[in-house]
């Protein structure tokens, strides 16, 4: 099919064994890529045995999938996903960089990794050469030093290799730190220091399968499309509306430490115990005048260039190097921790990402285990003798890693937000749950719904099928503008939102239809494989297991904190409702053509063709 | 130059509250409609200095002959520093629409920008400046 690779690169690590494999085109026509496509892989394999299916377990597949558009789309991203151990559904994390692009011009549409390596080792990919190489050497090493020796390691083999061609360009990797090793459930997969994969805790994934990096080199041409003419003018249209948009190149999402905070009062303040904060020590002109030393860093391929290198020089933190930060590691490791300073924040950022470990689920659980200790719940003695007063940076920085490593109370706090929760309130006899901000298991993004002045929406975490992922929320009606759906179309075809602002709705269809030569419309992709892929992502967190299962009953809500009414700020007293959540849910459900417990109907999926998760489906509706 | 080896403007950055506007005593100051802009009544300006303390950022000047508080009025509409910067592609001024953006964090007084960036070019506290 145009547009695509025409292959799949299987790997299953127990045996060190490769194939190429296809994929029938109906799937690709439906499902596209990245996240749909691969919902539909893990459907078709792990269905049937699901609930028993531990996420960290050799039996999980891990999935590198990019979509169409990467590539041609200013702006290249990868899915990366498979069970996911923070949800037990599945979530279609992405994540920016190169690495989509290498892999399709190495002529693959993706990776299926299976099975568990019995020692640590990393793929390594040029073109059709595929091959697993020991990593003993680099198992251990923090996210910087892992990027460098694979760096030195994998040009040293292509000079090697390939001695006329001159010098390698660095090929695109995908990485774990020492968190995933460990299986921390809230580790990331991460490529160039800074980018990650973060929701859904796929790092922990790659660790359980012993699997440290994915090294990939693509010389071959990108697949070929349909109308390259119109690709290359609709590429131009995409760049100039990214242009216009001056300050948010300028920017980024760097203005939202301040801004959702001040305005918008939708920042975690001290673990949401406040959604407003009004420090102009935490403007982004501080970031950008004290701490931004490359005020423009483009990934490739991208017009918008929204991130920017920080860097602190001298003081304490010393070395310390991150991206802008963005928002949401701003508004996690700095006002819902207490700090109000950039040089805090980016020693705080840069540190996670050393560790593997993602800035918002990392920065929940720090900010969890501080309301635990504010509150005399968690004492000095729980947590080793660290006193985790808000604002304590070198506390935070010191748990992070016992986090990472999980050592002492690390250990129970590595099992993410949720987990601890429940393990932390067996061991102290108290529901200790209205203190993890988290739905199905997923911390919630940095977007609150209280003020209602954010895009978030009130069932916009309750309902979504990758639980309190901010980048893939919904919204009534289900054709509407806020719907998941249109999420699934951006994390399958695989294309970044922060280049597609200026286009239109239709746009994408458009740009869609030129690389494959297909006819989707926007309603096509409604009633086809966005809705399919909607009903199979929302099976399989249904079906959840092995150690925990979701009751929509229950967990189609919000967090209890956001029906606390906000305690600070413009918007002080204002809190989510919930008879008109509970309602909306209800009307969600309908629209979703879900039954009144939140489970896909037979006649839903028998419509769109799903008969085998149908079945499989049977057996919770009881 | 505040710092050695660093220029950096220290212009109205058009907050969206007018906190001058509003601690005019005399209401020698309003709001343009067209432009957003501040425009100062000269006959009612006493060059009290009330605009300046209620800046962030400490920019209105009060004009030493005339006595008369200066702010940007961004020359109608057509500000001109920004038209000289793109001509002479330094690319340090450039008009952008008026949105949500938090323009107000901008307006700093001149010492503490100059210190934040010694910061950033020294990686020091860079007191020895100061």
């Amino acid at each position: 099919m145009l547009g695509y690779a025409g292959k799949f690169l299987e790997v299953d690590l127990s045996k060190s064994s490769f194939k190429n494999i296809t994929l029938p085109e109906e799937w690709l026509k439906d499902y596209m890529g990245g996240r749909a496509l691969a919902a539909k892989i893990l459907s078709d394999r792990l269905i049937h045995k699901w609930d028993n299916v531990d996420p960290l377990g050799p039996e999980n597949i891990l999935l590198f999938m990019p979509g169409p558009f990467t590539g041609y789309f200013p702006g290249g991203r990868t899915c990366v996903t498979g069970k996911s151990p923070q949800s037990n559904g599945m979530v279609g994390s992405t994540v920016g960089g190169e690495f989509g692009v290498e892999l399709r011009c190495a002529g693959y549409d993706g990776i299926i990794v299976s099975g568990k390596a019995e020692k640590p080792v990393y793929l390594f990919i040029k073109d059709s050469d595929v091959e697993l190489r020991d990593a003993s050497s680099i198992w251990g090493k923090d996210g910087k030093q892992t990027d460098a020796l694979l760096n030195r390691e994998c040009r040293r083999l292509l000079a090697e290799r390939y001695p006329r061609v001159g010098v390698w360009k660095e090929p695109a990797k995908l990485y774990i730190g020492p968190a995933g090793e460990r299986k921390v459930r809230t580790s990331v997969v991460v490529a160039k220091w800074t980018h990650a994969a973060g929701y859904g805790g796929y790092g922990a994934v790659m660790g359980s399968k012993n699997l440290k990096a994915v090294a990939v080199k693509g010389t071959g041409p990108l697949p070929e499309v349909a109308d390259l003419e119109k690709i290359k003018q609709m590429i131009d249209v995409v760049c100039k509306g990214s242009y216009g948009n001056v300050l948010w190149r300028r920017w980024g999402t760097g203005g939202g430490g301040y801004s959702f905070g001040a305005e918008t009062s939708s920042e975690p303040v001290r673990n949401w115990q406040e959604e407003w904060h009004d420090q102009r020590s935490y403007g982004v002109d501080q970031f950008e005048n004290k701490v931004w030393v490359k005020p423009a860093w483009s990934d490739f391929g991208c017009p918008t260039n929204c991130l920017k290198i920080s860097c602190i020089r001298a003081g304490k933190y010393k070395g310390a190097i991150t991206d802008n930060p963005d928002y949401e590691l701003q508004a996690f490791l700095g006002p819902n921790l207490g700090l109000f300073t950039p040089e805090e924040n980016v020693y705080l950022s840069s540190l996670i990402e050393d560790l593997g470990m993602c800035g918002i689920q990392g920065g929940s659980v720090l900010g969890f285990a501080a309301e635990l200790f504010q509150r005399g719940i968690l004492t000095k003695a729980d947590l080793d003798g660290l006193e985790l007063e808000w604002g304590d940076v070198d506390a935070f920085a010191t748990l992070a890693k016992k986090i990472a490593y999980r050592e002492g109370i690390g250990d129970l706090l590595a099992e993410g937000t949720y987990r601890a929760a429940l393990k932390l309130g067996k061991l102290k006899g108290k529901n200790l749950l209205p203190y993890a901000i988290t739905s199905k298991g997923i911390s919630i993004g940095a977007h609150g719904i209280r003020s209602g002045r954010d895009f978030s929406r009130e069932i916009g975490y309750a309902c979504s099928v990758q639980g309190g992922d901010h980048s893939s929320m919904t919204d009534l009606p289900i054709d509407g503008w806020g719907s998941e759906i249109w999420q699934i179309f951006d994390d399958s075809a695989v294309m970044c939102i922060f280049t597609s602002f200026s286009i239109s709705p239709n746009f994408r269809y458009e740009f869609y239809n030129a690389v494959t030569g297909q006819s989707l419309s926007r309603k096509g992709w409604l009633n086809g494989g966005g809705m399919k892929t909607l009903q199979i992502q929302r099976a399989l967190l249904l079906l959840g297991g092995p150690d925990l299962k979701w009751n929509p009953k229950v967990d189609d809500d919000n967090p209890e904190r956001f029906y606390e009414p906000l305690p600070s700020g413009p918007c002080k007293g204002q809190a989510a409702d919930k008879a008109s959540v509970k309602q909306k849910v209800r009307q969600y459900y309908e629209q979703a053509g879900w039954d009144q417990n939140g489970i896909p109907t037979s006649e839903t999926l028998v419509k769109l063709k799903l008969e085998d998760v149908d079945k499989i489906l049977s057996k919770l509706r009881g | 130059m505040l710092v050695p080896g660093a220029e950096f403007p220290h212009l109205c950055t058009q907050c969206e509250d007018y906190p001058c506007v509003e601690a005019c005593p005399f209401k020698a100051l309003a709001v343009n409609k067209e432009t957003s802009a501040v425009i100062v009544n000269v006959d009612k300006c006493t060059g009290c200095g009330k605009c300046i303390d209620a800046c962030p950022g400490k920019v209105p000047h009060v004009h030493p002959q005339s006595k008369k508080v200066l702010i940007c009025d961004l020359c109608g509409g057509d500000p001109k520093c920004t038209k000289v910067c793109q001509e002479g592609g330094w690319n340090c001024l450039k008009a952008v629409d008026r949105e949500d953006h938090e323009f107000k964090l901008y307006a700093r007084a001149p010492e503490e920008t100059a210190r934040n960036l010694a910061i950033k070019l020294y990686g020091e506290k860079a007191e020895e400046f100061f």
